[in-house]
């Protein structure tokens, strides 16, 4: 594939708000888990909460929004100067020229659990502030960047569970090269709700502790919430020093199961095989993979297994779930950043919780940070229902 | 503006009153009067047994419109194009109803079930397809945001592309908040290049037109109701054998205006 260049980028999530708050967490090997306080929310499991999310005020004129999937992208989009570099972009583009994609997996649907624990009584209707279209439904935090920045192109929510964002790379790159568009704002954004964390006990698969992505004794996952954007633009002309491109994309399914992966990680090794052909690399190209790692021992297993078929144990790899928890939707988005940051940076970061690698995964797994310049770092992501994709990122050389 | 091509290969289609494409076809094209009645909601012969009995109302009428559009190819091989404005219905108001209650042990393929992405998954164990699948919402625009995904895939990949639409019927108290009345799912087969089966050319630019209304009233109001029924006037075309240029809803200030010619049988 052609190159993109993703221009500029931020992230929130409970290791920070930002980029600097998320590289020194990064640096510190620090995780931002605690045990859940959320809501009403009665299981014993940790959550990767991020601070100021109920501050968050709508732009005036957009009230309609207001929910807490919104205010964490809301708080998200306005770190580090990625609101002025959005409006430039449709300056110089034009506003029906940018396409937006964002991936989540639930959107705002806390605010219908919310708004169904205040049904009327007799009648059973839900109370009469409750929003559906601007809240609820998967396209919400789609449309709220859209009108946010005032952006007149495609616009479209990507919803493959917990590889939405990293999926919303692919639809854009082709987007772009169908010459649709001429620039995305690219993201994710997943926030806390009793539907997943309920959900994903019923299915055994939360831990009671904070989560250890591929040690021996891993016990599940903890879910976290994040907003990660990034605008990607083509990358024409002379790039600046240590910018970042999105070089690989490869995506696939498993047609195996709809909540446990490929024992072997097919589908997942077909993922990388395809982003590692779009970038026109072998896997030895790779300095860093930052794994899909949700530390549920399936996940860990299957991925690893895939990872080790084709990458060898000598490439450094790790998960960041440790210090952000798994953000669903916004995982793919907020991980591609961290990749951005390892390149930019030449930061790998370690895999936090986890003290012993699980003997069965022979991979050489990051239990410490490693400061090493970067050419190119590939990221996972899976989800539910067998979906899976993989993104390679570059430093320009 | 940029124009995206691509040749329809096959139709699927379930609605109210439209139980497949040849008897939709017929009803399109004026040779049989419309008549509304609730949508048939096929068991899924695609599916092993358990995940037959485990899909919902929006995974099964998006898996048969997908087997009657891609009638004759082999499902394994196509990439997937998924797009509903909502997910499944029933399935969102039951998990509602027990998270807000005291019992919030949730059933696990409740859960599973509802991902957007459930019609996905299964279609993908269905078909064997290990191939890519785009999974989209864009509320009342989704078969806009469907369709013009699947036809950037087309162009870009050079691969036909099987686009599933559907949407399910919303129980209260939801309902009142999203009035979506029954189910409704089409399937279309796209495909870069023309072969025997191709029904017909299209071409697909966003543009600031209005979109076209149906001229039968009540297909006009099953249009304004069911997101997935905003293809109808695209299906109409093909439907006719006309050549025609129509406007499909997409988002408020972009929509799809779409060029069909029809592909004539070779002399």
């Amino acid at each position: 594939m052609k190159p993109l260049l993703l221009s500029h980028f931020t992230a929130t999530s409970c290791i920070g708000t930002g980029l600097s708050a998320t590289r020194s967490s990064l640096e510190a090997q620090r995780s931002g888990l605690a045990r859940c306080d959320f809501d009403t929310v009665d299981l014993d499991t940790w959550i990767g909460r991020v601070d100021g999310v109920d501050e968050v005020a709508m732009p005036v004129g957009m009230e309609d929004w207001d929910c807490r999937n919104n205010r964490l992208l809301k708080l998200a989009l306005e770190q580090d100067g990625f609101g002025d570099a959005v409006r430039a972009a449709a300056l110089r583009y034009g506003r029906g020229r940018i396409g937006v994609f964002i991936g989540t997996s639930t959107s705002g649907i806390h605010q219908t659990e919310l708004a169904y624990r205040r049904r009327d009584p007799e009648t059973g209707a839900l109370p009469e502030d409750f929003i559906y279209a601007a809240t609820h439904n998967t396209f919400s935090a789609a449309s709220f960047t859209q009108r946010y920045f005032d952006l007149q192109g495609p616009a479209t929510a990507v919803s493959s569970a917990c590889s939405s964002s990293a999926k919303v790379f692919a639809s854009a790159a082709r987007m772009i090269a169908a010459g649709v568009i001429d620039a995305a704002v690219v993201g994710g954004v997943d926030s806390l709700c009793l539907t997943t964390l309920y959900g994903f006990n019923s299915l055994g698969l939360t831990s009671g502790e904070p989560c250890r992505p591929y040690a021996a004794d891993r016990s599940g996952i903890s879910i976290g919430e994040a907003a990660a954007l990034a605008l990607l633009e083509p990358a024409t002309g002379a790039l600046p020093e240590g910018a970042v491109l999105l070089t690989g994309v490869g995506e696939s399914s498993d047609a195996y199961h709809m909540s446990s992966p490929h024992p072997e990680g097919l589908g997942a090794r077909i993922a990388m095989e395809k982003a590692l052909a779009a970038a026109g690399l072998a896997a030895a190209d790779i300095d860093y993979i930052n794994l899909h790692g949700t530390a549920t021992p399936s996940n860990d297993a299957a991925e690893g297994r895939a990872v080790a078929a084709l990458f060898g144990k000598d490439t450094p790899c790790s998960s960041t779930k440790g210090a952000t928890g798994h953000t669903l939707g916004a995982a793919g988005g907020l991980e591609a950043v961290v990749c951005a940051l390892a390149l930019r940076h030449g930061l790998m970061p370690a895999g936090v919780n986890t003290t012993e690698v699980d003997p069965a995964l022979p991979l050489a797994y990051l239990l410490e940070n490693r400061a090493q310049p970067l050419r190119h770092a590939l990221s996972n992501s899976f989800g539910f229902g067998g979906t899976n994709c993989s993104l390679v990122f570059s430093r320009a050389s | 503006m940029t124009t995206l091509h691509a040749y329809i290969d096959g139709i699927g289609l379930l609605g109210p009153g439209l139980t497949g494409w040849g008897q939709a076809r017929r009803v399109l094209a004026g040779g049989e009067p419309y008549a509304a009645a609730k949508t048939a909601l096929p068991a899924p012969a695609m599916l092993p047994g358990a995940e037959r009995r485990r899909s919902g109302p929006l995974v099964r009428v998006a898996l048969a419109v997908g087997v009657e559009a891609g009638a004759g190819q082999d499902l394994a091989t196509l990439a997937t194009v998924f797009s509903s404005s909502g997910g499944d219905g029933v399935n969102c108001h039951e998990l509602c109803e027990m998270l807000a209650s005291n019992d919030r042990q949730v059933s696990p393929t409740r859960f599973h079930n509802s991902v957007h992405n459930a019609a996905a998954g299964y279609w993908s164990i269905g078909a064997g397809a290990m191939e890519t699948a785009s999974v989209l919402c864009a509320h009342d625009g989704s078969f806009g945001a469907g369709l013009l995904e699947a036809l950037a895939q087309v162009a870009v990949d050079g691969v036909p592309v099987l686009l599933i639409a559907a949407d399910t019927a919303y129980p209260e108290p939801l309902h009142a908040a999203r009035p979506i009345p029954d189910e409704f799912a089409i399937g279309l087969l796209l495909s870069p290049q023309r072969g025997p089966q191709s029904l017909a050319r299209i071409g697909a630019a966003l543009s600031g037109l209005l979109p076209t209304a149906m001229a039968d009233p009540a297909l006009e109001a099953l249009r304004g109701a069911i997101p997935a029924a905003r293809s109808l006037p695209l299906l109409d075309a093909v439907a006719r054998g006309t050549a025609a240029q129509l406007v499909l809803d997409y988002l408020a200030h972009s929509r799809l205006a779409v060029d069909v010619a029809p592909c004539l049988p070779s002399p």
